[in-house]
């Protein structure tokens, strides 16, 4: 029995309801107890913020398309080190971490669990390969849908439970936590070299719409139980203009959901909430996205928010990437995966005297501050897509302080800032609300109960920050902000201290999250069988080789779900 | 009543080339492999031979000839060898499961040595034009649906993917593409070879003159005129005819192989098939994908870019990943004599580098883990005996389009034979002693 | 006579590779040098006559045999092996890939000369 004590901290647990009240936390094997004994080892967290270890929903950091990533930028790699420790391993930044480093870079910051948002299903394993590789947080991945073969021809047929079914035996066999899509139906034909427009367009070859895959497996989703609402990249990222697809998108699913809880994620909204027709006249969309998120509960966004630095680009969408790549002139990589998606690398700058960078930057920070729930809104970089995660502190000083961004307004292209309502901006975060948009919120989101919060039952997943929030301005202090949240104090995993002042000190191995969603004998089998039959048409891989076993998993979590068909 | 042994095992994976077919059938009966169908000639004769001259103890050298020991003597030799050096190389690791790169890295950084793999003698010169350029790529069934024109460049998989233009291109059968008539195979060779007789148009070029005739092939997508009337041995309007079809088709592919990285120009050969590439993405959908040569180099490649962000010709003797090609490459290293150990597994480079590097190889003490007695056995101070990925033992590898997949036994291992990845790792506890000892 | 030599994979090889590296199949298959017929003749070499092959780094004796796939005057194939390794620069002019392709070679006929089993090849070349 190993007891802990977290004592006398200023507590952040928004979903109990504690906004900074001295109180003490206890720990009893790994999971947060009502009480310890005298034995237990103490944290003396006096003048200490603590709040549950933090919760990324949304972070690009294992898989193909990242190991493609690193492969293209050693160059990225020759200025950012860590060193081997007897205790840690060595490895390379800088906005494609290697794995060991991405694990410890995130204890650092006070996280304890990361979700890789989007990974092949045919090349899943290799996410989970890394992912068994990125020591300390909790994981999962997102597999991809929405541009299979196997979707889109169920619900072109309109065999909805059979597309379920089909998702959840690809879940299975992926260990895959959630459903991602990424411009659905674009892929496909971007694999033909062309681009959809808008949520009408057809798909080639397969006879339906964006808006039919998103509202199909919206039903799907809803069918299985999963967790998590469906995760969603929309079209037109390519678009100059695309906020008003955004909104579509949103809207396409209205009124699938009921009791009030939300049916879709939209992902890194920054980068669809442009306005404009050319690059000349691009502007921020946040308003009037923040504004249909408002009044529709049935939404949650992410942010991924930019930050002025060099950086990597990597999506599955690869018609966007070529796009980028033709803008900048910078190299690139593709990767078309059969039957199911495709992926795209460009290393970019974001620059703040470039006009759009400057408005891309505005966008998503007004996003986060017109957007009224911060239970619906999560702060994320789309790493390393916006810039890597170690700047979540810098981002987090922005919401939290009007004069920080202020410092950074000032020294942005004048045009953007002219045409930019942040300035005008007054509202700044509380650190309850940065709790609930790191953690608290993302965790609700993920349908992950016993993470984000700091109730008896939840896992201890714990990250105390050397700032004291009776003594700090944050609007004034910023520097001070972004200094305690780069390096932890401590940082708690499972009940186990892992990072005692910026610095590793153990490293457990991280469980990996994937959802079993139970659909009845009948149905699977018939899909099953089906699936035999087109396996081996469509794959290179027999399907027997293809699916998973949870033994592949370093530590495996099973979640159990019972479907509705 | 007669018990039937034998038994058939569906859905092998072939632990040979780069195309790691899937679809084996072996037979086993009595825990020997005694049939291998729907495989190639080769992999029929890796499963069928693979216990030919194998070695079935640890060796350790004793007045120059190798002797049995035990296997904790060879442990401590090998890890003592390696803790005392200043500057051990390890290498191999193409032949062998992800699980053992993953040790073999974690290995490499605690004795601080350089670990590299067979990529630098063969597909180095790919990654580091991907480095400059990028790549324009896909997973093997988007060729086998759509693509109409399929090249092949320095590439001669009828000897060394045997089963890849059947599988994956010309000879297969898509989802858009039915048959063979629905497709255009080229091949680009300075010879003649038995896959240019399977095209419908060869092209032979002088050896060389990748370099020259890419170059010519850029411009005359672009529509430049060609000045010289014969390029690299390529009249002009054969280059011309060959841009037009590229630009024309719906969905090309350049399969390429180690005709373009092993020649002059090396690295700069790929720079400009990359390029090439590229530029026709402005046209058509274009893909260009390199041949690799065994069946987990891309493995190799993927672990170590994960674990230290470069994939092979990784220093670790600062304490932090390094990677200089030219700098810090097996042939480099070894040639300059900077090495004083070694480390091999799953690789014979004594038979497969030149001579230069094999004479300083058989000055420094050599630790072998592989199977089979090979020209690098012979000057070993240790060898370790070990378990096949893919036969006797299983593993993860990724397919030479970076698809992972798993192996499976499909018999056991002869008694007392470790694994690699368990020889590793006990090598590595020992090491690890010895350094926090010091 | 002065040729390119080209080493490669070859099916023969790749056998030999998983038979056994000390096996008589590797050692017919892999120390060998093809060339074209019409070079076999001006070298006045018969078949199953050794040859031996020489470059800046140095010579080693193998078997002749005639191209098995699209001969071509000047141009001499040689399976992946230690034989031809025997001849092969280690200059990687900073890539780290030595020439394995197109280096300059000079061929004669070297009928009384022994061609080498593996064992003595090895021993021979750490003998220096």
């Amino acid at each position: 029995m190993t007891e802990l004590l977290i004592r006398n901290g200023f507590v952040y647990d928004p979903l109990n309801g504690i906004e900074g009240e001295k109180a003490d936390i206890s720990i009893r094997d790994g999971k947060v107890a009502e009480s310890v004994g005298a034995g237990a080892t103490v944290i003396d967290a006096t003048g200490m913020m603590v709040m549950p270890g933090g919760v990324d929903i949304h972070s690009h950091i294992a898989g193909s398309k990242v190991n493609a990533g690193r492969i293209l930028r050693p160059e990225d790699h020759e200025k950012d080190v860590e060193r081997h420790t007897p205790i840690t391993r060595a490895g390379t930044g800088h906005s494609i971490p290697s794995t060991f480093t991405t694990g410890y870079r995130y204890a650092r910051l006070g996280y304890t669990t990361v979700f890789e948002p989007a990974t092949p299903l045919l090349k899943t394993r290799h996410t989970h390969d890394e992912l068994n590789d990125t020591p300390i947080v909790d994981k999962g991945c997102f597999p991809l849908f929405g541009n299979d073969w196997h979707s889109m021809e169920y619900l072109q047929q309109g065999r909805i439970e059979e597309c379920a079914a089909y998702i959840a035996w690809m879940l299975r066999a992926t260990k895959g936590y959630a459903i991602k899509l990424v411009n659905p139906g674009g892929v496909e034909a971007w694999k033909r070299g062309r681009y959809l427009v808008g949520l009408e367009d057809r798909v080639p070859n397969f006879d339906i719409t964006p808006r039919e895959i998103v509202r199909g497996i919206c039903k799907a989703n809803q069918l299985l139980h999963l967790p998590h609402t469906i995760h969603v990249h929309t079209n037109d990222l390519a678009k100059i203009g695309n906020y008003q697809t955004t909104i579509d998108t949103m809207d396409s699913v209205r009124g699938l959901g009921g009791d009030n809880k939300p049916v879709i994620h939209i992902t890194h909204v920054q980068f669809t909430g442009r306005t404009g027709s050319a690059w000349h006249n691009v502007g921020s969309g946040a308003p009037e996205i923040a504004d249909y998120v408002n009044k529709h509960d049935h939404v949650t966004v992410d942010m991924g928010q930019i930050v002025f630095m060099d950086t990597t680009t990597m999506t599955a969408d690869g018609g966007f990437q070529y796009m980028l790549y033709q803008l900048s002139g910078n190299k690139w990589m593709n990767f078309d995966v059969e039957v199911e998606t495709g992926a795209g690398i460009v290393p970019y700058r974001y620059r703040r005297n470039n006009y759009v960078n400057a408005i891309q930057w505005g966008i998503g920070l007004e996003l986060a501050l017109l957007i009224k729930d911060p239970w619906r809104v999560y702060m994320t970089t789309d790493h390393p897509n916006g810039g890597d995660f170690t700047k979540y502190p810098k981002i987090i000083s922005w919401l939290m302080s009007r004069k920080a961004r202020e410092k950074s307004i000032a020294r942005i292209n004048s045009i953007a800032r002219n045409k930019l309502d942040l300035p005008d901006i007054d509202r700044e975060y509380t650190f309850s609300e940065i709790a609930v948009v790191t953690r608290a919120g993302t965790a609700k989101a993920l349908g992950l109960k016993q993470k984000g919060h700091l109730g008896v039952g939840a896992d201890a997943d714990v990250a105390v920050y050397n700032l004291n929030p009776t003594k700090i301005d944050p609007s004034r202090d910023y520097r001070l902000v972004r200094k305690a949240l780069k390096k932890a104090a401590f940082t708690v995993k499972d009940g186990r201290i892992v990072v005692k002042n910026g610095e590793i000190v153990e490293t457990p191995m991280g469980r990996t999250y994937w959802v079993d969603s139970q659909v009845s004998e009948g149905l699977m089998g018939k899909v099953e069988s089906e699936m035999r039959r087109t396996f081996t048409e469509y794959y290179t891989v027999q399907m027997d080789n293809y699916a998973m076993d949870d033994s592949e998993l370093g530590r495996s979590s099973r979640v159990s779900v019972k479907a509705e068909v | 009543m007669m018990i039937l042994s034998k038994k058939i095992i569906p859905n092998v994976i072939c632990t040979f080339c780069g195309a790691t077919c899937d679809d084996l059938q072996v037979t086993v009966e009595n825990g020997k492999v005694l049939n291998v169908r729907s495989g190639c000639s080769t992999s029929l004769s890796k499963f069928v031979n693979y216990n030919v001259e194998r070695y079935l103890t640890p060796l350790v050298k004793k007045d120059g000839e190798l002797h049995e020991t035990s296997y904790e003597d060879a442990i401590a030799r090998s890890a003592e060898i390696l803790a005392n050096a200043k500057y051990p190389i390890l290498y191999g690791w193409s032949s062998t499961s992800n699980e053992a790169s993953r040790a073999g890295l974690e290995l490499a950084e605690w004795v601080g040595g350089v670990i590299d793999n067979t990529t630098t003698v063969c597909h180095g010169p790919t990654l580091l034009g991907v480095h400059d350029i990028g790549e324009v790529s896909a997973s093997l069934g988007e060729i086998r649906h759509r693509a109409d024109l399929v090249i092949y460049w320095g590439s001669n998989p009828v000897h060394s993917h045997p089963h890849h233009v059947m599988r994956y291109s010309a000879l297969s059968k898509g989802r858009f593409r039915l048959s063979r008539k629905d497709r255009t195979m080229v091949v680009v060779d300075v010879r003649k070879t038995d896959t240019a007789k399977l095209a419908d148009q060869f092209i032979q070029i002088e050896p060389n003159g990748d370099y020259e005739l890419m170059c010519a092939l850029r411009m005359a997508v672009r529509g430049d005129d060609l000045e010289q009337d014969v390029i690299a041995g390529v009249p002009a309007e054969r280059i011309e005819e060959l841009a037009d079809l590229m630009i024309s088709c719906q969905f090309g592919v350049i399969f390429f192989g180690v005709g373009l990285t092993m020649t002059q120009g090396r690295h700069r050969n790929i720079d400009v098939a990359l390029s090439l590439v590229r530029d026709l993405n402005a046209r058509t959908k274009f893909l260009i994908m390199p041949m690799r040569g065994w069946y987990n180099v891309a493995g190799a490649n993927q672990v170590s870019a994960w674990v230290t962000g470069y994939p092979y010709a990784v220093d670790l003797s600062q304490g932090y990943p390094r990677y200089n090609p030219g700098d810090t490459t097996a042939v480099d290293v070894l040639a300059r004599g900077d090495c004083d150990a070694a480390l091999v597994v799953a690789s014979d480079p004594v038979s497969n580098f030149p001579v230069e590097v094999s004479r300083h190889l058989a000055k420094i003490p050599v630790i072998t883990i592989d199977p089979h007695p090979s020209a690098t056995t012979l000057i070993s101070e240790v060898v370790f005996p070990t378990t096949i990925v893919g036969i006797e033992t299983g593993g993860g590898i990724y397919r030479m389009d970076g698809v992972a997949i798993v192996t499976k036994p499909v018999v056991s291992p002869p008694p007392g034979l470790h694994s690699d990845v368990e020889i590793l790792q006990d090598i590595l506890t020992h090491v690890k002693k010895l350094k926090m000892g010091q | 006579m002065k040729v390119t030599l080209l080493s490669g994979r070859s099916l023969g090889q790749a056998k030999g590779k998983v038979t056994g590296k000390f096996t008589e199949e590797y050692l017919r298959n892999v120390a060998v040098c093809e060339l074209d017929p019409e070079d076999l003749k001006s070298l006045g070499i018969a078949l199953g006559q050794n040859v031996k092959v020489t470059t800046k780094t140095g010579s080693v004796v193998v078997r002749a045999a005639v191209a098995s796939q699209a001969a071509r005057r000047g141009v001499v194939f040689m399976p992946y092996g230690p034989w031809v390794n025997m001849v092969i620069p280690s200059e990687t002019y900073g890539t780290g890939m030595p020439s394995l392709k197109g280096i300059e070679a000079e061929v004669t006929a070297a009928p009384n000369e022994k061609l080498l089993d593996l064992r003595s090849l090895v021993g021979h070349m750490a003998r220096g």
